[in-house]
């Protein structure tokens, strides 16, 4: 059985259809990487998946550990594993980064039936996923993406992963913002988080940083379907021939974050 | 309609979890105001003849007053003559013998809020002397705080028992003519509390009128007077986070604070009075004059309040900055929810030399909820070298409440800074949906985020106090996921 299996999904924002159709099957431990030029609906797809209420389905079928994703309400999606790195990290004024990571985590292992960390158990846990994304201590008393920087965020992002350690996660577009180094770091964080048990699906604008996170799949999505599917070496094709060199021009009509 | 608007909706729709009604027999006198009436209740209490005198001035008084209409809060006319201005509980054998008589909802409300079970009979009204006395906090405390010269109690009982100490600092920073609501209140106050720090003494404990007030039951014409001498300290609690059997709607009450030469008091409220329906029909008018008067040297006044309840709240806890280098703080969070209405502040009146304030007010407004921060900072000629800071935040939750800010700043002296900060923001769609992503329900995610805007203020109250304003906010926002 897949992990994920979307059948011709539609969604709409407003009385726009921006999904017109989208199948795709991940199995665990895959990793896809969605391309497409701005306003293809790849942003739209992570946000679907993650149950944004802005997005109506209307129609179609989106299959999660064999149970009815649709029906699940977006908190319920994140405690039974899926987990969405944020294009736009939201500022949470006055509530500790460590406050509210503690929070999500401790709701998500209380709805797996594990037993809730205590302040002790997570520091320590905390810590080791600290080293691992290079993040200064400081950050976690700081309010949650507050005043961070545009990497600092995105790091933020990669770190609550590795706290939550989700079965499938979607990146959204986590490189955007990034210079060489953050990105290298966001890799290498991602990399490491790479397990025959976790899947992820890595939205992305550039073949950039498929250098560094290398994909099993990747889908070219424009105009709200997948128009191409292929190996690593499809990015590759897109990098030098550009989307224009697979018929697509950039879709400027439709453009929602 | 999306999520997180049907979770602000349903937070602003909760219902008021402590509107509990308990109807106790009490001894009440006839509706209406008159002079026979404040003389009843001046018998009644055998208070001396100059207190008398005192009340029936200030009743001639308010006679001549008009109720004021500045603030920006709406109700119907108060008629002054169909309220009962005297009532107290009768003996306590009527009420319920044991906790087990006791609405079990209720308990459970006392529980979530975590109050001991001793503490769950007072307020419940339990008629069981023995469960008091076995508690015995008051007495036990009360021995302890004589013994270092501290005088603590009833204000009835100060005017029989301190009646020069009363009558020094009473009505002289809430002069009884001060305006219509105080003027009444010192017509015909019912009771309060009175306390008074001797020199040098540092009071080892909060004092609270929680066990105080509860052990009996006071009117909605409180009066308070906290004076701290020379070198004192002393942090007061007041109010409490359960329901106060409250049959009637006017609660006008005043607080007096005097800090002398390098004293420092600080008074923290939390009130959650019944704030009405979730039409805006019933509640309390909560319309309270609290002011202190640093008036020695160093001296130094914090109010912290955290206002949930009431249908209506007027209330602007209030400095005068009298002593050279003398200190005002003013941390405020005030809550308004369906139909309640707030308009509340501070005044800091810098006349001394050096003088310091520093105004923090966050308000939230939910459903119909209106809420007014209003300021005043007043730098006076002779206040050389003042500063202030003010910081007036709002928080919006949903489209159909209100919050509106009037900071007043008059400043007559060129050595002083003054700085005002404001801001206005609204709980997100975004922010409710990165908390759900990250497993986190709708309603814990508003929680999380109020509780995050209210944090300055939060960590100015006594820890105790800190928690339980805490829980008060997390339990008025259960149920709130559609």
């Amino acid at each position: 059985m897949p992990l994920l299996e979307i059948k011709d999904l539609h969604a709409t924002v407003g009385d726009r259809e921006i999904l017109k159709g989208i199948s795709l099957t991940v199995n665990a431990g895959e990793v896809h990487a969605i391309m497409g030029p701005n306003g293809s609906g790849k942003s739209t797809l992570a946000q679907v998946l993650a149950g944004r209420e802005l997005y109506a389905v209307t129609g179609g079928q989106v299959t999660y550990q064999g149970q009815d994703l649709l029906e699940l309400a977006p908190e319920d999606r994140a405690r039974a594993g899926i987990f969405l790195a944020f294009q736009y990290p939201v500022e949470i004024p006055g509530v500790s980064n460590m406050y509210f990571l503690k929070a999500a985590l401790n709701t998500i292992r209380k709805s797996q039936g594990l037993e809730e960390l205590d302040a002790f158990d997570f520091l320590t846990l905390v810590r080791d996923k600290m080293t691992l994304m290079n993040m200064d201590q400081t950050l976690l008393n700081r309010p949650v993406n507050t005043g961070f920087s545009g990497g600092e965020k995105k790091r933020n992002e990669i770190f609550q992963m590795a706290v939550l350690e989700p079965k499938l996660a979607v990146l959204d577009e986590t490189d955007s913002g990034l210079d060489i180094d953050a990105l290298k770091l966001v890799a290498h964080g991602v990399n490491t988080l790479r397990s025959p048990e976790r899947s992820m699906i890595v939205v992305t604008h550039y073949q950039r940083l498929l250098d560094y996170i290398v994909p099993d799949f990747v889908h070219v999505l424009a105009g709200g379907r997948i128009v191409k599917s292929g190996g690593k070496e499809l990015a590759l094709q897109l990098e030098r021939e550009g989307y224009a060199g697979l018929g697509i021009a950039d879709d400027e009509e439709v453009a929602v974050a | 309609m999306s999520d997180s608007t049907q979770t602000i909706e349903t937070f602003a729709n909760q219902e008021y979890k402590w509107g509990f009604v308990t109807d106790i027999a009490a001894d009440t006198i006839p509706r209406g105001l008159n002079e026979d009436v404040i003389r009843l209740i001046s018998a009644k209490k055998e208070e001396p003849e100059w207190l008398l005198e005192w009340r029936l001035k200030a009743y001639r008084h308010w006679l001549t007053l008009k109720e004021p209409t500045w603030a920006n809060v709406h109700y119907p006319k108060i008629d002054y003559n169909d309220i009962i201005y005297y009532s107290s509980p009768k003996a306590q054998k009527d009420g319920p013998k044991s906790l087990d008589e006791v609405d079990p909802e209720l308990l459970k409300t006392y529980a979530k809020l975590g109050i001991p079970l001793q503490e769950q009979a007072i307020l419940a009204g339990v008629a069981v002397d023995a469960v008091f006395d076995s508690v015995s906090v008051a007495t036990t405390f009360k021995s302890k705080l004589k013994d270092m010269g501290i005088i603590f109690g009833s204000f009835s009982e100060a005017v029989r028992e301190h009646p020069d100490l009363v009558r020094k600092y009473l009505g002289t920073v809430v002069p009884a003519s001060d305006n219509f609501f105080a003027a009444l209140n010192s017509a015909v106050f019912s009771d309060g509390s009175f306390c008074y720090i001797p020199k040098g003494v540092r009071c080892p404990m909060e004092l609270s009128t929680y066990f105080r007030i509860n052990a009996k039951d006071t009117g909605q014409f409180e009066r308070t007077l906290i004076v701290a001498d020379e070198g004192a300290y002393v942090s007061y609690l007041e109010g409490c986070t359960a329901p106060m059997r409250d049959t009637n709607q006017l609660h006008a009450a005043v607080v007096e604070l005097v800090a002398l030469d390098n004293a420092q008091i600080k008074y923290s409220t939390v009130q959650n009075w019944y704030p009405g329906d979730k039409d805006g029909k019933g509640g309390i008018y909560n319309f309270v004059t609290k002011r202190g008067a640093c008036r020695g040297v160093n001296s130094k006044i914090s109010w912290t309040q955290v206002e949930t309840g009431s249908a209506i709240t007027w209330k602007y806890p209030s400095c005068l900055l009298i002593g050279d280098n003398s200190v005002g703080e003013f941390y405020s969070v005030a809550l308004t929810n369906n139909w309640q209405q707030a308009d509340t502040g501070t005044k800091m009146i810098h006349i001394g030399k050096n003088t310091t304030s520093t105004i923090v007010s966050k308000g939230i407004s939910a459903g119909h909820g209106q809420n007014t921060y209003r300021g005043g900072v007043k730098i006076l000629k002779s206040a050389t070298g003042a500063r202030n800071y003010s910081q007036c935040d709002s928080m919006l939750l949903g489209d159909q409440c209100g919050a509106h800010t009037f900071p007043y700043l008059e400043v007559k002296n060129t050595s002083s800074q003054v700085e005002h900060e404001a801001s206005t923001s609204k709980i997100g769609e975004d922010q409710i949906f990165y908390c759900k992503q990250r497993g986190i329900s709708a309603e814990d995610a508003v929680s999380m985020i109020v509780h995050g805007f209210c944090k300055e203020v939060f960590k100015e109250l006594p820890m105790e106090f800190a928690v339980e304003a805490q829980k008060l906010l997390g339990v008025s926002l259960e149920g709130s996921v559609g």
